[in-house]
């Protein structure tokens, strides 16, 4: 789960990490009475999990009433790349000295956590990782032994961070670690990471990534529910419990396991079908699954045909078949359904969908067979 | 022959009481694996359709001699029953669990490392792995699978891994073994640990490697391929349409910027000299090939 900027720097505010003064702001007018409050200058900044704000408008400095009520007027509903600002943060300005870049994550190659640091924060990291990557000071740190201050402070010394502030960053790393760490986070970021003319330190920006695998430690994670934005699709899914992703092609897809979902979307694209999305069952792909699964590919005004691809292991296909039926029946479907059953109790399943077959359900013997079908009929309904 | 397992790998099973446990480990023993044991704490003194259930895996390994185990327990307890099996002292833990929180993964990983190097773990959220006839340890269906070699498959993918033994069946290409590394961030078994066994192995005499987008494990056995390995191998990588950003399903698959492509992956693996195919089903018809050219 991505959090949002002020969701991150409430985050952060557990862990003890400096952010700036601030509180949120849905409408014109509580933009106004948080400026109000907190003291001028204040910094509007758009909520949307989206980089580039700043330069799409949605980032706004104001220095008195007037310009807050203008800013916020200008920035609620603003569309940055697709998503619209319905929500934003307003914060104390700070002065800014330096501007550094702080993060870790997990390095999958290396099976350890990494941190970078840099003297060039503020910008693109994407970028400083192509233009100057010698700026960016690595530290993998193994998960028994966790960060120690010896390191860091080598850390700090190698990245150039300013003399100033090295004894304010080695702390900030350590809570920033605690953070990722006790907060189960699969990504921490502050960019920038400021240093005041005060010489103090502190996170003005704040992207923070949640591992939805923890959650089930972390009670408090459901204040973050306004987390999920986008996709109306998605949302449903969610609510379902189903891992979903939208895409904009018209052949709904189904398929057990992440792997054959994704081999399924690569070959519905090399027949000459469009996805519509990404829809991974799981293990657990029984009738209940089977209807949310569909009422959710159903919600999507896009799809002509419906592929379900299934290769039972620990799913059983009889499963499966029931599951469709079963479905079919309460989400009223009657969007084409063309159906690609193997493994577990297929020939089962197979028993019990025959009596079914029609025009609105078919079988087919073979993945490559099933997504050429289904883009012949999404095909056909395009025309 | 086959790698990491053989009719003889005597296997306990980490949570054969609960549902999935039962179900798979049943099956496991059906399929002909020697099933010994069953790990439940409190539950020792039990019995699952005749297996003997102990409190501990100490106690399931000193009254059975296994030297391998097959985890089957919820995300919360499985980082604990994978430590606890490498303490008793088993060589190869296989854990199919899914959804174990990553800083838990990162951790057992780094513990088995460190404490019991000669420990393999295999997964988390992985089939397993199978060796047709012989041994099946995980969720795989056995009777996809055909014995009698030479066949070895790799995949990073559940699902693909059965799609894949069931393409080479149908096609009576047979396998040496079939092993699923599973498609976490941190897995405790990665590509090349299996390729360089599968080289190792005078009955396999090629390999099928199925990737998906995210991470650089297959460009890292890419160069692994070109320097070390002899026998030929056929590559599959899903999630050429995955759009960038997004997770698709595994917590290792997603693209960020140009990194962990699918296309980046074939690249590497063309260079490598690897056949590369763009479905599984034309994998399994390159295999069938190769498989030819080589009698």
């Amino acid at each position: 789960m991505d959090l949002f900027e002020y969701q991150g720097k409430q985050y952060f505010a557990r862990y003890g990490i400096p952010v700036s003064d601030g509180d949120i702001a849905d409408t014109v007018d509580d933009a106004v009475e948080v400026a109000e409050r907190i003291g001028y200058p204040v910094v509007i900044k758009a909520q949307v999990q989206v980089g580039g704000r700043g330069k799409a408008g949605g980032v706004k400095l104001a220095g008195d009433a007037e310009e807050a009520r203008a800013h916020a007027t200008s920035i609620l509903g603003l569309d940055i790349k697709g998503h619209v600002v319905h929500r934003l943060w307003v914060e104390h300005a700070s002065d800014i000295k330096r501007e550094y870049y702080a993060s870790f994550t997990l390095d999958r190659a290396a099976k350890a956590h990494l941190c970078m640091l840099s003297a060039k924060g503020g910008v693109d990291i994407e970028q400083v990782v192509e233009e100057d990557p010698e700026s960016i000071a690595l530290l993998h740190v193994n998960p028994i032994d966790g960060v120690n201050v010896k390191d860091l402070v080598l850390l700090v010394d190698e990245a150039g961070i300013d003399e100033e502030a090295r004894e304010g960053v080695v702390e900030m790393l350590e809570r920033l670690y605690r953070c990722y760490i006790d907060g189960d986070a699969d990504l921490v970021e502050i960019n920038p990471l400021i240093l005041t003319p005060e010489g103090n330190v502190h996170a003005l920006d704040a992207k923070v990534t949640l591992d939805d695998d923890a959650a089930f430690r972390h009670p408090e994670w459901s204040d973050f529910a306004y987390a999920q934005d986008g996709d109306a699709r998605e949302a449903l899914a969610r609510s379902k419990g189903l891992n979903y992703i939208g895409l904009d092609g018209s052949v709904g897809i189904i398929a057990n396991g992440a792997g054959l979902a994704m081999s399924t979307l690569d070959v519905v694209n090399q027949v000459g079908g469009t996805a519509a999305n990404f829809l991974d069952c799981g293990g657990g792909a029984n009738a209940d699954v089977m209807a949310n699964a569909l009422e959710v590919i159903n919600s999507d005004s896009r799809v002509r045909v419906i592929l379900i691809n299934i290769f039972g292991g620990i799913v059983r296909c009889d499963d499966v078949a029931n599951g469709v039926l079963l479905a079919i029946k309460r989400v009223g479907l009657t969007t084409p359904i063309v159906i690609r059953l193997d493994g577990t109790n297929a020939p089962l399943a197979r028993e019990i969908l025959t009596p079914h077959l029609s025009e609105r359900m078919m079988l087919e013997p073979t993945m490559i067979a099933a997504a050429r079908r289904a883009a012949e009929i999404a095909g056909k309904g395009s025309k | 022959m086959s790698i990491f397992i053989d009719e003889n790998t005597k296997v306990i099973v980490q949570g054969l009481t609960g549902s999935q446990g039962r179900f798979h480990g049943l099956r496991n023993r059906d399929y002909g694996t020697k099933v010994l044991a069953g790990v439940t704490p409190g539950k020792g003194g039990e019995n699952v359709d005749g297996i003997p259930i102990y409190d501990t895996v100490a106690e399931a390994v000193a009254a059975t001699g296994a030297t391998a185990s097959f985890v089957v327990v919820p995300p919360k307890a499985a980082g604990a029953a994978i430590l606890q099996a490498a303490e008793a002292g088993i060589a190869l833990i296989v854990c199919i669990t899914e959804h174990i929180p990553a800083k838990d993964e990162a951790l057992v990983y780094a513990r088995l490392k460190r404490e019991f190097p000669g420990t393999r773990l295999l997964g988390p959220n992985c089939p397993g792995l199978i060796s047709p006839g012989k041994c099946n340890i995980g969720i795989t269906a056995g009777e996809i699978a055909l014995p009698g070699g030479p066949v070895g498959i790799v995949s990073r993918s559940g699902t693909l891994t059965y799609q894949a033994l069931h393409e080479l069946s149908q096609q009576g290409v047979g396998q040496t073994t079939c092993v699923g590394i599973g498609g976490d961030p941190v897995p405790g078994t990665n590509f090349i640990d299996v390729l360089s066994a599968f080289e190792a192995d005078p009955e396999t005499r090629a390999v099928i490697m199925i990737g998906e987008i995210g991470g650089s494990e297959e460009e890292r056995a890419a160069e692994y391929i070109r320097d070390h390995m002899t026998k030929p191998v056929v590559a599959y990588i899903a999630g050429v349409t995955a759009p960038p950003g997004r997770k698709m399903g595994h917590a290792g698959a997603i693209v960020s910027g140009s990194h962990g492509t699918a296309q980046a992956k074939m690249d590497a693996l063309r260079a490598a000299g690897v056949i590369v195919a763009i479905n599984p089903t034309e994998a399994g018809e390159k295999m069938v090939e190769v498989v030819r050219a080589l009698s």
